[in-house]
């Protein structure tokens, strides 16, 4: 089985079994205050290292390209409080135009 | 169901949903064919996840680090299952349903309607839940169709609406400086690491940043 297949698979069965055990424990157990704070934080982490990670490396390698452009284009759009798709458009078009005329 | 949950939860099932044509076009772009890209909304069904498992292994990494990844991100869902079994009261198939549909969404909106009575709650769970399952997964079948059409993701952009995308889930979660510390760290660590260690770990690390910010400061 590839690798990809092995993700799309495993990250479902994944999930479904975090979900599903939160319908199975007792609440007492999972909700002290450090762990639930602990949980808030995890998604902010992993999240901005994903942008980083997607906006200055390739391959394992650092590259300044078109798309840190775009990313930053997508970080005023935010700062400006635009919708989410604006956001994201706003990146993609600055992103081609560079790719395109660079 | 009364008026204001019933409009909550489908203005929110639709806002949401239509995030589903970002996902699918991020699926496509990061080498995973429409099939995939479709099952990952239909089974893994929790966005931050999803755009986990493809930007890991779209940028590399292996399916186990893709998969650790997705499950970091996913163990607040554990704790949403918490928070509404008590309110859903639900046992054999329709458990395994509600813990299907428990997402940010759904239990957000049953939160939301607690000054309305437990009713309420349970219908704007449902609602939303269902809601945003059948949108999300309508659009990023939409969205994968379009990026397959599409061709080459950096002609188009896509390379850079993908990080755009992350950062757009992240922003909201930003509310102070001690949550904008961690993510400038988290940037850094990520991308310093980078060249270092197999793709995908460096983004995993980033949970321990987590940990350590969470250990001991008050807020």
């Amino acid at each position: 089985m590839s690798q990809l297949w092995i993700g799309v698979i495993g990250s479902s069965v994944a999930l479904f079994i975090l979900r599903y055990f939160g319908y199975l424990v007792p609440e007492k157990y999972l909700t002290n205050p450090r762990m639930l704070r602990i949980n808030t934080l995890i998604p902010i982490a992993l999240l901005s290292a994903l942008v980083g990670v997607q906006t200055i490396t390739d391959k394992g390698k650092w590259v300044i390209d078109q798309r840190l452009a775009g990313v930053l284009v997508a970080l005023i759009a935010l700062r400006f409080k635009a919708p989410y798709f604006v956001v994201v458009i706003s990146a993609a078009v600055t992103s081609a135009l560079i790719y395109r005329f660079k | 169901m009364n008026r204001a949950t019933a409009t909550q939860s489908l203005s929110v099932s639709f806002a949401v949903g239509l995030y589903g044509i970002a996902f699918g076009a991020a699926g496509i772009a990061a080498g995973f064919s429409i099939l995939q890209t479709c099952l990952l909304s239909l089974l893994t069904f929790s966005g931050a996840s999803q755009f986990a498992v493809v930007g890991v292994m779209g940028a590399g990494g292996t399916a186990l680090s893709g998969i650790a990844t997705a499950s970091l991100l996913g163990i607040r869902n554990t704790l949403y299952g918490l928070r509404m079994a008590p309110i859903l009261k639900v046992r054999g198939l329709k458990k395994v349903i509600a813990a299907q549909v428990t997402i940010d969404e759904s239990t957000g909106v049953a939160i939301g309607q607690e000054a309305l009575g437990i009713e309420a709650m349970r219908h704007g769970f449902w609602l939303t839940g269902f809601g945003v399952y059948i949108l999300w997964n309508f659009f990023t079948l939409l969205g994968a169709l379009g990026a397959q059409a599409m061709g080459n993701p950096s002609a188009w952009g896509l390379d850079a609406a993908v990080p755009a995308a992350f950062l757009g889930l992240v922003w909201p979660r930003l509310l102070g400086k001690f949550e904008r510390a961690l993510a400038v760290s988290s940037v850094i660590c990520a991308i310093v690491l980078s060249p270092y260690i197999a793709a995908g770990l460096p983004i995993i690390l980033t949970a321990l940043l987590a940990v350590i910010f969470g250990w001991k400061v008050r807020r």
